[in-house]
């Protein structure tokens, strides 16, 4: 790529936000998932809405391809460009534009962090609901991009319930607003369709987000089971009995024991098969009532041993090692394949078993740390990334345990997007119709196809759309 | 023309999937998507404008068209399961069909939809009608996984898919939730179900409107959030003077909790409704507008309800309203004019407020639209969404003044 673009570009944004040099760039090279890497020709990082709206409009003219990005915490390979296309980084934009307790809204630039927001809403009992384990870090502009979850989703639900409205940026460099305060639209519903476009559509400059008040009351319970099966069947249980918790989180004993070997320890019971989180929020004497029914059901569900905790010392003792589990898989081995797929909540311990057998075929380690409540599993399997064909054996496994997933009709993701990492396996997903339909959608907001290009839909597998959609 | 039309249809689909309208349009009845696929690519190539029809019971199938297609031949409960609380079913199912079938699994779609009991389940997703519930459950977008459509020329599309947590691929299922047909037919939806829950409280309070939105407020206040808290006018609740209605369902004890905090905070005269009694009162305040001629909503906040209860009174009437005194939204019915629509859309866009025509008879929503005039930039990514899905533009929908 052109020293003039760049020359360019740091006219916009001050030479010193201009990255070209390869060391400065190797930072960008990969997001949260070491599978996938790729270096990028420029990135530049504009700190101003003003200097974003000029650098895309520059890279409109020059017709340069772009992709945007946050943190870097994305766990898809979603936010890596290639040698011809400029990283766009927006972590400088981190202003909270507005914050209205009355109306319970908050304004936002993309790279505000997730966890400041809630941080910023705290004195007026309010908060941001939707917590992705990367919540410290990943910003709000990239929960946007990927309709990102967490745990606390199974009650409140995901990014795309929480998006009222949306100032874009097309790659044209034309502003749209879509949306409103309310969440109801002047025209059709472009929010939910741009909320989890991966960046392809255009970059959210402005987002308009809903805030909840702060449960008066919350509850943790925590669980030991002497199997997934039982621990599975106990969430069905708390379910099916019209008790919506706040968040049911599992994990498996490989994960329990990594959590406990770690600084991170949680003082799990590390002989359980199964170790369940159950969270209860809402009045006081709701609360009380619920959190009696649910440690009635676990029980009656083989539970071994429950744990209460009521105060915030004693419930962030008990999320930290889920929280962190992550970080302490990371110690095992050198690098960690944190991996995202999604079964109807009644295949989940066959699947878990299924999962097992392809980690013993593969000669791989797993371990398992899943959002129990709505089938979202997240497999991780620790390798060593200097090890070729161990690598290879990776990818072999994340190939079996997807088709797994779909065979029960299940979803390739769930929360962390399709990236780079997931794109071989939408065809098996969606048919040539479909897929060409979305590839049609997005030429509407990107007729070049030059945000972040390469990602999400695979072109070979679309059939040509007749009109409108064909590039 | 008509008589061409019948003669192809019919070849197509076979006699008994063809009739006519009461005016004489010719209709057809496909029974599966492969069917609703071969009658739009037949209209494709003739050329033929065709309107979308469920019932006919909420948005009148009255639309100017060489073909009425209905989608009552889509009339199967393709799975229910009960363990994963997910159903697939045909979107010419009935909601109260649907709603007995499910409820005998211990299920429901938390869905209180304004309109007839019968209204397909298409109806009630294409045109987005939610009721009281949406603020305690969600929009009506919360409760679809994923759909099948089939587009203006034929062709078909399966977004989303059949489990609760979803991002692969683009979610083009938003378009088709309130997008009044004009990006395809749907034809299968996979919804969301929550477990019927075990208990189920109403409480209503009479009283001057003004002191209902003030015990709203110091129940949001207070972080009270009962999952539908609804003000109704006089007309609607067939009473004296406004209501403010709020519904507690869940789990026995986390009901009784909640109920007991409204008790505590709001400071109203409540009557607590027994079973038959809540039953009945919630049957009567969602079906209260069937009788009215249009229906539009306005999308305002809570703290804004005031003002748009006012705004609405001095340009329409105070006949018929609902609005979600926790979550905010607004429904109005009666009979309108084009200009005071116009005149209320252009007054609450000034105050960030958006107005949806969700039904009226052609005339009006051909002038009005149902979106009316798009904000600067939208207007040229619609019209492209809908040459997408709609290339030869065969649907006939009023989505907005250009339509006119």
């Amino acid at each position: 790529m052109s020293e003039a673009l760049a020359a360019e570009l740091g006219r916009i944004v001050g030479p010193r936000w201009v990255r070209a040099r390869p060391a400065e760039l190797t930072v960008y090279e990969a997001d949260g998932l070491p599978t996938h890497a790729s270096r990028p020709a420029l990135a530049v990082l504009p700190g101003t809405r003003q200097e974003l709206i000029e650098v895309i409009r520059l890279l409109h003219l020059a017709s340069v391809p772009f992709v945007a990005r946050g943190a870097g915490t994305g766990l898809s390979g979603g936010a890596l460009a290639g040698n011809d296309a400029v990283l766009v980084v927006l972590t400088r934009l981190n202003r909270i534009l507005r914050l209205d307790p009355e109306r319970r809204r908050a304004v936002v630039e993309p790279g505000v962090v997730n966890a400041r927001l809630s941080e910023a809403a705290l004195p007026h009992g309010l908060h941001y609901a939707p917590d992705p384990s990367s919540q410290s870090a990943c910003t709000l502009g990239g929960n946007v991009a990927e309709n990102a979850g967490g745990p606390h989703c199974l009650k409140y639900g995901v990014t795309t319930n929480h998006v009222a409205a949306l100032e874009i940026l097309l790659p044209n460099a034309d502003l749209v607003r879509i949306g409103s305060s309310s969440g109801d639209a002047w025209g059709p519903d472009l929010v939910g369709l741009f909320v989890g476009s991966e960046g392809m559509f255009g970059i959210a400059t402005e987002i308009t987000l809903r805030l909840e008040p702060l449960p008066a009351a919350v509850r943790t319970l925590l669980a030991a089971f002497p199997s997934i099966r039982a621990a599975s069947e106990a969430v069905s249980a708390i379910i099916a009995g019209g008790i919506v918790p706040a968040a049911m989180e599992m994990m498996d004993q490989a994960c329990v024991r990594a959590v406990e070997a770690s600084i991170y320890a949680a003082g799990y019971p590390v002989e359980a098969a199964a170790v369940l989180l159950v969270e209860l929020d809402g009045t006081a004497e709701a609360v009380a009532a619920e959190a009696g029914e649910v440690d009635a059901l676990l029980r009656s569900h083989q539970a071994t041993e429950i744990r209460t905790a009521s105060t915030a010392a004693e419930r962030a003792k008990l999320w930290q090692g889920r929280k962190k589990a992550f970080g302490a898989m990371g110690r095992i081995s050198p690098d960690l394949a944190v991996q995202d797929a999604v079964v109807p909540r009644s295949a989940l311990p066959d699947i878990l078993d299924r999962v097992a057998a392809i980690a013993a075929h593969y000669r791989l380690a797993v371990a398992n740390v899943f959002h129990a409540g709505d089938g979202n599993l997240h497999p991780n399997i620790s390798f060593d990334g200097r090890d070729p064909g161990m690598v290879a054996r990776v990818r072999a496994a994340n190939h079996d345990i997807m088709h797994a997933c779909l065979a029960v009709g299940g979803s390739i993701t769930g929360e962390h997007g399709v990236g780079s990492d997931k794109l071989a396996y939408m065809p098996d997903a969606f048919d040539a119709d479909t897929l060409g339909a979305m590839r049609a959608v997005r030429h509407a907001f990107d007729p070049g196809a030059r945000a972040n290009p390469g990602k999400v839909i695979p072109y070979h597998a679309c059939r040509e759309w007749r009109r409108g959609g064909t590039v | 023309m008509s008589h061409d039309v019948l003669d192809r249809l019919r070849n197509l689909l076979g006699a008994a999937a063809v009739s006519r309208d009461p005016d004489g349009v010719p209709r057809a009845v496909p029974d599966s998507t492969d069917a609703v696929a071969a009658t739009l690519r037949l209209a494709e190539a003739s050329a033929w404008r065709v309107r979308l029809e469920g019932h006919g019971s909420w948005v009148p199938a009255d639309a100017p068209a060489d073909l009425a297609l209905t989608t009552r031949g889509l009339d199967r409960l393709v799975t229910v399961q009960p363990a994963d609380l997910v159903a697939t079913v045909e979107a010419g199912v009935s909601m109260d069909v649907l709603q007995r079938r499910l409820a005998a699994e211990g299920m429901w779609l938390a869905i209180d939809f304004p309109g007839r009991p019968e209204r397909t389940v298409g109806s009630v997703v294409a045109t987005a009608t939610g009721g009281a519930l949406r603020a305690g459950f969600g929009p009506v977008r919360d409760h679809i996984l994923g759909c099948t459509a089939v587009t203006g020329d034929g062709r078909v599309v399966r977004p989303g898919g059949t489990v609760v947590k979803n991002v692969a691929g683009y979610d083009l299922t938003k378009l088709q939730v309130g997008g009044f047909g004009a990006f395809g037919v749907l034809t299968t939806l996979h919804l969301r179900l929550r477990a019927l829950p075990t208990a189920d409280v109403t409480l209503v309070a009479r009283a001057p409107r003004d002191h209902l939105t003030s015990a709203a407020r110091d129940l949001a206040d207070a972080g009270v959030q009962p999952q539908a808290l609804e003000l109704l006018s006089p007309a609607v609740a067939a009473d004296s003077d406004w209501i403010l209605a709020a519904r507690c369902l869940g789990s026995e004890g986390g009901v009784a909790g909640d109920i007991a905090r409204i008790l505590d905070v709001a400071d109203l005269a409540w009557s607590r409704l027994d079973a038959d009694g809540a039953h009945a009162f919630w049957h009567l305040v969602t079906h209260a507008g069937s009788g009215a001629g249009m229906t539009i909503r306005l999308g305002v906040l809570a703290p804004g309800l005031d003002e748009l209860l006012d705004l609405v009174g001095q340009h329409l009437d105070e006949g018929l309203i609902w609005a979600g005194a926790s979550q905010g939204g607004m429904r109005w019915a009666g009979d309108a004019t084009a200009d005071a629509l116009r005149t209320l859309r252009r007054l609450a866009a000034e105050r960030e407020v958006p107005l949806t025509l969700e039904r009226a008879p052609w005339p009006l929503r051909q002038v009005v639209g149902h979106f009316g005039a798009y904000r600067e930039g939208v207007g040229p990514l619609v019209a492209q969404l809908r040459e997408i899905f709609d290339p030869g533009g065969r649907l006939v929908v009023a989505m907005d003044e250009a339509d006119a």
